[in-house]
């Protein structure tokens, strides 16, 4: 009994704690743009079968890809354990879902212990890929030491929860002996380890594991929103929201095509603009500017740095790093979206283009997409850049002279470079030239 | 294309010819090497001429959304006069913003790029490759073009057009999805590149020159820009030429 109110305590706390982050981000997401049309809903679902639950882009490295894939797979089927031990703990039942669900039970219980040990190796060789190999896209400005130290933390928290669930499993299995509900082949075959300790000596290392992944679990819970390990929750809802369509489409401005109509056509009626309305901006200059996609984008982003390892810009030495953009946003918004939910006037002084992402990281990005191609949870790095730069040419007239050049041969030539629209046909000077026209 | 109106008739495809196929030396090359194989089919087409100007691709991908949208709006009001239904362009970007931007300014079309254009008329037996084969054992490689391939999963049709000539065709290290980009997409063929350890088109002309190949194949103006310069750098162009697909195929029916 005791147990149960522990636990209904702390559970209650970490609830708690987690409904306040989350509002937290729900009044950061009302600061973003509503601007990010839900169409085609079946092409949405077979992408998050693919991407999300498939993982087929993540798979686009083999092996690396592999064992994220089974580390993402096993923490399905482990999360409905984890769930039952929840219920266990506040209703004071025991592995209730065993006889509820029977075979089926048997099978998820087999699969997540064998799935542990295996995420217990994934999280050892993921660790060794930043400390001994040093994989080369773990580095790079924007991963600070904060931000190596995050994906530490994490990578070390579910190595605990792992062993201490594959720990709960042994005691598990010598104490309940032929009482047993469900099968578990790397704790049956580790038996050994406990073979000659006492019942009430296992029975307290039964009692400790499950603490500790309890605790674990509420306290990562937590942490998560906060860790580039965010991706646990965002990645799904984020694939699903995947801008659809060519990736080499950008999305047509529609406040641009209204001024334009009636410029073209100026007795066209115009809707009275309200006196007092805002006047919207062109682009992206700061974190209010984004929709709400972006941000998503932003949340889910998992540092893992496959888009700048691909960044022709990034890998020729320029300062562009499409990972940097994702994660300048993120920062942006816990700096100014605080001030900006209470007062919609706030400002620090600062913009997120400019003192966040320079200018000279934006003018490098050839819109080539391999880092959309590549990004495992679908994030639009190019929508975004093309934004801000949208910004930075509407708003403030700042673009490299090459370029107000090459839009000035456009307006008066309609040609990027500075040729004569009459001579467009001379090309076809020699080719005709023999033919009776 | 106004004649043809003027004549009361209708061509089976309009050529886009673009601002590099009008204006650019080199491109101008494939413009003429395309028309060439079109009349040597007999395929009934027409082009805008003075009436064609910029899609507005590299305003949008700088921007310039005002500029983009008025060039298109421009645009469409002479495509949609003349009832374009489908066109034809030899340009990766002019095919993307057509095809793909155009719609949500009211310019709905077929819009087909001239590697998928070889293809088809390759499948329906139209198109063929004389016997002589001048190709025939040169070591050809293939470098894809971002707004063709990847952004818009045309891969096969330039490899099957380039199948057609018996050549010997080799594989960059990256290719296909994983193609590296020339260097010139999203406005950067207009500007100087930002400080940096190396250019774009020298890495992607390295991967290129180690395929031992004699011939880059391109489909697209600015690759073939990129690429022409990079094989410079290296002091390669009398060695390894770069040509269009466009330009093989005429080259190799003696057109
Ligand atoms: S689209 Fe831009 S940011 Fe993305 S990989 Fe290409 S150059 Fe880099
Ligand atoms: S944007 Fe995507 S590919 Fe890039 S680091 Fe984030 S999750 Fe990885």
């Amino acid at each position: 009994m005791s147990k149960q109110i522990a636990f209904t305590i702390f559970f209650l706390a970490a609830i708690g704690v987690f409904g306040y982050t989350i509002s937290r981000l729900r009044r950061f997401f009302k600061l973003t743009k509503k601007d990010f049309p839900l169409d085609n809903i079946p092409e949405r679902i077979r992408q998050t079968l693919l991407v999300a639950f498939g993982q087929t882009k993540i798979l686009r490295r083999p092996m690396i890809g592999l064992m994220h894939a089974f580390v993402w797979w096993g923490f399905l089927v482990i999360t409905i354990g984890t769930a039952e031990m929840m219920v266990d703990g506040l209703v004071g039942t025991e592995r209730f879902l065993g006889k509820i669900l029977g075979p089926v039970y048997t099978a998820i219980m087999a699969s997540g212990d064998v799935l542990a040990a295996f995420i217990v190796f994934a999280c050892i060789s993921f660790l060794a890929r930043r400390y001994v190999i040093k994989v080369k896209r773990f580095s790079g400005v924007e991963m600070t030491p904060t931000a190596n130290l995050d994906a530490t933390v994490a990578l070390l928290m579910i190595l605990f929860l792992m062993v201490s669930l594959l720990g709960m499993n042994i005691a598990y299995v010598k104490l309940a002996g032929a009482e047993k509900v469900g099968v578990y082949p790397v704790s049956e075959s580790l038996q050994g380890l406990v073979a000659n300790i006492g019942g009430s000596t296992v029975a307290k290392l039964h009692e400790l594991s499950w603490w500790t992944h309890i605790v674990l679990v509420l306290v990562f819970m937590n942490i998560l929103p906060y860790s580039k390990h965010f991706h646990v929750f965002m990645s799904v809802p984020n694939v699903f929201f995947t801008r659809l369509g060519p990736y080499t489409k950008l999305r047509n401005m529609e406040s641009v095509t209204k001024e334009v109509k009636a410029m073209l056509d100026p007795s066209a009626t115009i809707e009275p603009q309200a006196a007092d309305a805002p006047i919207p901006r062109f682009g992206v200059k700061d974190v209010e500017d984004v929709n709400w996609k972006n941000y998503a984008d932003s949340l889910t982003c998992t540092q893992c740095g496959r888009c700048t390892s691909v960044c022709p810009a990034n890998t020729t030495g320029k300062l562009l790093s499409p990972r940097k953009i994702l994660v300048d946003l993120r920062h942006r918004m816990n700096d100014k979206g605080p001030g900006l939910s209470r007062d919609p006037q706030y400002t620090d002084g600062k913009a997120l283009v400019g003192d966040y992402i320079t200018q000279e990281e934006l003018w490098a990005c050839t819109t080539c997409n391999a880092c959309v191609q590549e990004c495992p949870v679908n994030i639009d790095h190019v929508s975004l850049i093309v934004d801000m730069r949208r910004s930075l040419v509407m708003e403030d007239s700042s673009a490299p002279e090459s370029l107000v050049a090459m839009f000035t041969n456009i307006e008066n030539n309609g040609a990027p470079w500075q040729f004569s629209p009459s001579d467009r046909m001379r090309w076809a000077d020699d080719l005709f030239s023999n033919k009776a026209s | 294309m106004a004649e043809m109106t003027a004549a009361g008739e209708q061509p089976e495809i309009l050529f886009w010819v673009g601002c590099a196929g009008a204006f650019d030396d080199r491109y101008k090359k494939v413009t003429r090497a395309f028309v060439k194989i079109l009349d040597a089919l007999g395929v009934k087409y027409a082009v805008l001429g003075t009436e064609e100007s910029c899609t507005g691709d590299p305003a949008r991908r700088a921007g310039n959304e005002f500029l983009f949208q008025m060039q298109a709006m421009g645009n469409i009001t002479v495509l949609n006069g003349y009832g374009i239904k489908k066109i034809v362009t030899a340009c990766p970007h002019c095919f993307n913003t057509l095809k793909n931007e155009y719609p949500d300014l009211g310019g709905t079309y077929e819009v087909i790029h001239h590697s998928t254009y070889l293809q088809q008329l390759i499948d329906e037996g139209k198109l063929r490759v004389s016997d002589g084969k001048p190709f025939k054992g040169r070591r050809i490689t293939f470098h894809d073009s971002c707004y063709l391939g990847r952004g818009n999963n045309i891969y096969d049709a330039p490899r099957n057009v380039l199948e057609q000539l018996d050549a010997d065709l080799v594989e960059m290290k990256r290719s296909r999805s994983r193609g590296l980009c020339c260097g010139a997409g999203g406005a950067q063929m207009f500007k100087e590149a930002e400080r940096g350890d190396k250019e774009v088109n020298v890495e992607r002309t390295e991967e290129a020159l180690a395929t031992g190949c004699q011939i880059v194949a391109t489909a697209c103006p600015f690759c073939m820009t990129m690429m022409e310069d990079g094989t410079k750098h290296f002091n390669k162009e009398d060695q390894v030429k770069v040509y269009d697909l466009a330009e093989l195929i005429a080259t190799a029916n003696d057109l």
